[in-house]
C-alpha cells in the first residue's frame, strides 16, 4: 500500500467509526429512494458550516484506503476551498489524490460536474447549502416535509411561471430544480443549470451532502433526472458568443475574468482538468 | 335527475367546549344547490365548514363525499394526500379574508395557474390565455395579469380568489364570509358575481354568513346554527319570512328588511 | 443580601469589590496590559470600535479589559465614554477606492484587476486545535515577504464594473446631509444613512442571524460576495477657517458589497441589486451580515412582498442595538416589587370569587 500515515491523533478520515456508520446508513436510504431528503446526525466539522462539511461528511463516510479523490471548487482544482479540503483528506487519509476526471473514484465538488463524462465506479459528491428546492417558497420545513409527501408541487411551477411572466424567460439561473426518478422534485445544489443534463443517467452515483442543514441525498447510476419546464418553454442550457482563451472550447462553461478596471474581460474554461487535457492534446498534435 | 347527494353529513360534532363548535349538524346537498350556513359569530358556522371542508377532523360522525368518477368518499377515512387532491381539484374554498387564500408574493396570473400547475398543465401559453380568460370572467382587468395581489383593492382580491378557484371547474365550493369586510357597493356588485357564476358553472356552494341578506340573494336552502347546534332548517324564504324558532325570529327582527 | 434594601449602599461596595477581585483572577497570574488585549486580541478590539461607534484601539482594549471580555459590556463602556466627548468636526467621507488593501475577496469572478488577495484570515484554516499555544511557544518569525506583500495593480471595484454594463442599480452621493441617530432619534421608515448607522452600531450575532434567516427563505435575496475589503483609509476633515481638506489620519475599515438578486426596475430595466455593509478594523463577519440585511431592509424599494423579520426595518433597527437590548432585558433584575404586589392583590383577589363562585355552584 502506497499510502502515507494518518495525522497521529485522528481517526482515519477524521469521523470515528460510529458517526461514518450512521452516515453511510443514511446513504444507503438516500439511494434506495432517489431524491428523498435524508436526515442525518450531521457532526461539527474543522471547517465552517457552509464550506462544505456536508461533502465532507460524506466523503469521509465513504472513502477507503484504495480510493483515488479529486475536489474542485467551481470546476477548478486549485481554488482555495477546494486545495483546503484535498490537502484535509490527504492529511487525514493518506489516501492518493489527483487533478484528473478519469482517473479519480471520489469526486467531491461545489458548484460544478466535471465536463469529462463520468464513469460507471465513481462517485460524485456534491456540497449542498439548502437542500430544499421549496425553500424559496415556502420557508417552513414542516410546510414543505408534507409538500414531498404529497407530492403537491404546483408552487415549483409557479415560480417558473413567475419568471417566464417577468423575463420572457425562466430566469433560473444555477440550483435549477429537477424531478428525479419521476417523483421527489430536487435541488441539485448551485451548479450551473448547464450542467443539469450531466445528471441524467450518469453511470455514477451521486451522493449529496448539507451539513448545516443535516441532509443526505442521492442519484443512484442510470436515473432519469428531468429538470423543471414548461411545454412552450423547454428547459435550455447557456450559451457562450465566446470561447475558451487557453483552449479554444466552444462547449464548456466559461468564466468570466476581468482584464482591467475598464471592464474588459476574456473567458475561460471553469473546469481546469478540462482545459489541461484539451490543450495537452493539441500541443500533441502540433 | 339530482337524485343522489353530493355530500352527505351525518351527525358530525366538533366541540372546543361546551357550546364552542358544532354538535349533531345532519344534512345532504345536491348537485348545483346553494346552502346557506347562519348564525351570529361564535355559533359554530366556521367550525362546521371546516369540517365540511376537509381541514379540520370532527370528534364524531361522518362526512361523504360522491366525487366525478360517482364513488362516495368517506372524508376522514381519506388520506391527507386524496383530501389534498379533492381540494385543489373538485372543490374550491373561499375565504373571507383574500390573503387567506392568495399568494400575495405572486402574481394574480400565478395565482389563477397555481391549481393547472399543481394538477399537471405544463403549457405556458394556455395558463396565461386561461388566467386572462377568468380574469375577464370575474370582471377583473386583464392588464393586471402581472401586478401582485397586494395592488389590488379589497373587492379586487376577492374576485382574484374566486378565479382562482373556479379555474379546475369544481363541483362543490365551500365560502366562509365571502363579502365581509367590504364597501357596501363593492358587497352588492360581488354577490351579483357570485350568483351569476353558481347559476353558469352549476356549482353546489355551502356559504357560511353572519348576513341574512347575502343568504337570501344566494341560498336556497338554510341552516341556522346557534351556539353550536342547529336551531332551525328550510327553504330560504320559509326560514326568512316564517322563522319558526324564536332565535331565528330574534335574527331577522334585527335585520333591516329592504 | 439583595432583599435588604436600606443596606443597598454597603451590598454594592461590596459587589463591586469582588468583581474587580473576579476581573483581576489569581495573583500569581501575571496582570494581563491594555496594550496586549490591543494586540493580541485584536478582532475583540475591532467589535467593540465598530459597535461602540469609536475608533480608538486604545480606549476599546481598555473596555475589554475592565469588561473581563464580556464584549457586550465593553461596547458598553465605549458607547458611554462617547458621550462624553466633544464633536469638533465631522469627516469628509471616507473613500475605499483608494484603500490601502491588505486583504480583497471576490466570490463572483475568479480573477480580476488587482486579483484575489486572501490577507489574514481565518478562512481556510483546519479548525484543530493549536496545542503549540498552549504550551506558550512563540509563533516563529513571520514571513515578512507575505506580511508585506502589495498589490500594486490597480484594483477595479466589482460593483462599478458591474455599473458600467448597466447591470446593476446605480448607487451615487445623493449629496444631503447623512443622518446621526445618536442626535436625532430614528423615524419610520427611515433614511437610507440612518438604516446604515443602525447596522453599523448593531450587534453582529442579531444581524448574523437575521443575514442567515434570509439565506434560508426569510427573505431571499440571492447574495454574491461580490467585493470584501479590508485595508486603511485615510480620514480628512475640512476646518471652516481653511476651506480645504487636511488628512487628519488613517483607519481600518472592512468593507462587503453584495450582488444581489436581479428585478425589473420601475423604468423597466433589468439589473442586480445590491447591499452594503462597512465596519471599523477587521469585521468580515459582520460586514456581510450588515450587507444581506441592508439588501433585505430595501424590499419596499423594489416592490417585494416584506413578510420575514429582516425585511421589517421597524423591527430590525428597534432591536439590532445591543446597549439598547441588553440594557432592558437586564432591567428585569431591578426591583419589581410594587407592579408585582399590585398584580398579586388582583390574582388573589379573582381566585378568592372564584373559590366563592364555586362554592355557590355547590350549594
Amino acid at each position: 500500500m502506497t499510502s502515507s500515515p494518518v495525522r497521529a491523533g485522528y481517526n482515519f478520515a477524521y469521523l470515528d467509526e460510529q458517526t461514518k456508520r450512521m452516515i453511510r446508513r443514511a446513504l444507503l436510504k438516500a439511494v434506495a429512494i432517489p431524491g428523498y431528503q435524508v436526515p442525518f446526525g450531521g457532526r461539527e466539522m474543522p471547517m465552517p458550516y457552509g464550506w462544505g462539511t456536508g461533502g465532507m461528511q460524506v466523503t469521509a463516510a465513504v472513502i477507503g484506503h484504495d480510493d483515488c479523490l479529486k475536489v474542485i471548487d467551481q470546476g477548478a482544482d486549485d481554488t482555495t476551498n477546494a486545495v483546503s479540503i484535498r490537502s484535509f483528506f490527504r492529511d487525514l487519509t493518506g489516501v492518493d489524490t489527483t487533478e484528473e476526471t478519469e482517473a479519480a473514484t471520489l469526486i467531491q465538488t461545489r458548484h460544478r460536474i466535471p465536463e469529462k463524462p463520468l464513469h460507471e465506479g465513481q462517485i460524485l459528491i456534491y456540497q449542498v447549502p439548502i437542500p430544499e428546492p421549496l425553500r424559496f417558497i415556502e420557508p417552513s420545513e414542516v410546510e414543505t416535509r408534507k409538500m414531498h409527501a404529497l407530492e403537491d408541487y404546483g408552487v415549483m411551477h409557479i415560480k417558473l411561471y413567475e419568471d417566464i411572466a417577468q423575463f420572457g424567460h425562466i430566469a433560473t439561473a444555477y440550483a435549477y430544480p429537477v424531478q428525479v426518478n419521476g417523483r421527489y422534485v430536487m435541488d441539485p445544489s448551485p451548479i450551473p443549470k448547464f450542467d443539469n443534463p450531466k445528471m441524467d443517467n450518469s453511470p455514477a452515483l451521486q451522493l449529496f451532502g448539507a451539513g448545516r442543514e443535516k441532509r443526505i441525498y442521492a442519484i443512484p447510476p442510470y436515473t432519469e433526472v428531468r429538470s423543471l419546464d414548461f411545454e412552450d418553454h423547454p428547459f435550455e442550457v447557456q450559451r457562450w458568443e465566446a470561447s475558451c482563451a487557453i483552449c479554444g472550447s466552444e462547449s464548456s462553461f466559461l468564466d468570466e475574468v476581468v482584464m482591467d478596471d475598464q471592464g474588459n474581460h476574456e473567458f475561460i474554461c471553469s473546469d481546469t482538468d478540462y482545459c489541461r487535457t484539451r490543450l495537452a492534446q493539441q500541443e500533441e498534435r502540433a | 335527475m339530482m337524485t343522489e347527494p353530493l355530500l352527505q353529513v351525518k351527525e358530525i360534532t366538533k366541540l372546543y367546549a361546551a357550546n364552542k363548535g358544532c354538535a349533531n349538524v345532519s344534512f345532504d346537498l345536491y348537485p348545483g344547490e346553494v346552502l346557506g350556513i347562519v348564525g351570529e359569530s361564535g355559533s359554530g358556522k366556521s367550525t362546521l365548514l371546516s369540517c365540511l371542508s376537509a381541514r379540520l377532523a370532527p370528534d364524531s360522525g361522518t362526512i361523504q363525499y360522491r366525487n366525478r368518477a360517482g364513488e362516495m368518499l368517506d372524508l376522514y377515512g381519506l388520506s391527507e394526500s386524496r383530501q389534498r387532491q379533492l381540494q385543489r381539484t373538485e372543490w374550491g374554498i373561499v375565504h373571507q379574508h383574500a390573503r387567506d387564500g392568495l399568494r400575495m408574493g405572486v402574481s394574480g396570473g400565478a395565482n389563477i395557474g397555481e391549481r393547472l400547475m399543481a394538477t399537471g398543465e405544463r403549457h405556458y401559453g394556455n395558463l396565461r390565455a386561461t388566467a386572462e380568460q377568468w380574469m375577464s370572467d370575474v370582471e377583473l382587468d386583464t392588464d393586471r395579469i402581472d401586478d401582485k395581489p397586494t395592488t389590488y383593492s379589497g373587492g379586487m382580491q376577492q374576485r382574484l380568489q374566486i378565479a382562482r378557484n373556479l379555474v379546475t371547474h369544481p363541483r362543490l365550493v365551500f365560502m366562509d364570509e365571502p363579502t365581509g369586510g367590504l364597501d357596501v357597493s363593492v358587497q352588492a356588485r360581488l354577490l351579483d358575481l357570485l350568483r351569476r357564476l353558481v347559476t353558469e358553472l352549476n356549482l353546489a356552494v355551502v356559504i357560511v354568513t353572519h348576513d341574512l341578506a347575502v343568504a337570501r340573494l344566494l341560498a336556497q336552502r338554510l341552516i341556522v346554527m346557534r351556539r353550536g347546534e342547529v336551531v332551525e332548517t328550510g327553504l330560504t324564504d320559509q326560514v326568512l319570512d316564517d322563522p319558526q324558532h324564536a332565535y331565528t325570529q330574534l335574527l331577522v327582527s334585527s335585520v333591516l328588511t329592504p | 443580601m439583595y432583599v435588604a434594601v436600606k443596606g443597598g449602599e454597603k451590598a454594592i461596595r461590596s459587589a463591586h469589590e469582588l468583581l474587580a477581585r473576579r476581573r483581576r483572577g489569581r495573583q500569581d497570574v501575571p496582570e494581563l496590559e491594555v496594550s496586549q488585549v490591543e494586540e493580541q486580541l485584536s478582532l475583540a478590539v475591532d467589535r467593540v470600535m465598530t459597535e461602540g461607534s469609536v475608533y480608538d484601539r486604545e480606549l476599546a482594549a481598555l473596555a475589554i479589559k475592565q469588561a473581563a471580555g464580556d464584549l457586550v459590556e465593553a461596547i458598553f463602556l465605549l458607547r458611554a465614554y462617547r458621550t462624553t466627548l466633544n464633536r469638533f468636526y465631522s469627516s469628509e467621507p471616507i473613500d475605499t477606492d483608494a484603500m490601502e488593501v491588505e486583504r480583497r475577496i471576490s466570490a463572483t469572478y475568479k480573477d480580476l484587476p488587482g486579483g484575489q488577495v486572501l490577507g489574514p484570515t481565518f478562512d481556510y484554516t483546519h479548525r484543530l486545535l493549536d496545542f503549540a499555544l498552549l504550551a506558550e511557544g512563540e509563533v516563529e518569525a513571520s514571513n515578512t515577504e507575505a506580511v508585506e506583500a502589495r498589490v500594486d495593480e490597480a484594483m477595479a471595484r466589482v460593483s462599478q464594473l458591474l455599473e458600467r454594463e448597466g447591470l446593476m442599480v446605480n448607487e451615487a452621493d445623493s449629496g444631503a446631509e447623512p443622518a446621526d441617530i445618536t442626535r436625532e432619534p430614528p423615524t419610520y421608515p427611515c433614511d437610507r444613512s440612518a438604516r446604515m448607522q443602525a447596522l453599523v452600531r448593531g450587534d453582529e450575532g442579531f444581524l448574523l442571524a437575521l443575514g442567515y434567516s434570509t439565506q434560508r427563505g426569510y427573505g431571499r435575496n440571492h447574495p454574491f460576495a461580490g467585493e470584501i475589503r479590508i485595508g486603511e483609509v485615510g480620514v480628512s476633515i475640512v476646518p471652516e477657517e481653511l476651506g480645504f481638506e487636511v488628512e487628519i489620519g488613517a483607519i481600518q475599515v472592512s468593507e462587503c458589497e453584495m450582488v444581489n438578486g436581479f428585478t425589473r426596475l420601475e423604468g423597466g430595466e433589468v439589473k442586480f441589486t445590491r447591499g452594503y455593509g462597512l465596519g471599523f478594523g477587521q469585521c468580515e463577519r459582520k460586514v456581510m451580515a450588515m450587507a444581506l440585511v441592508d439588501r433585505a431592509l430595501q424590499a419596499a424599494e423594489y416592490d417585494e412582498e416584506i413578510k420575514s423579520p429582516a425585511q421589517q426595518e421597524e423591527f430590525v433597527l428597534s432591536h439590532c442595538d445591543n446597549v439598547e437590548a441588553a440594557g432592558f432585558v437586564s432591567h428585569l433584575k431591578l426591583p419589581h416589587y410594587v407592579d408585582f404586589q399590585s398584580e398579586l392583590e388582583l390574582i388573589r383577589r379573582i381566585r378568592t370569587a372564584d373559590a366563592a363562585d364555586n362554592e355557590e355552584d355547590r350549594s
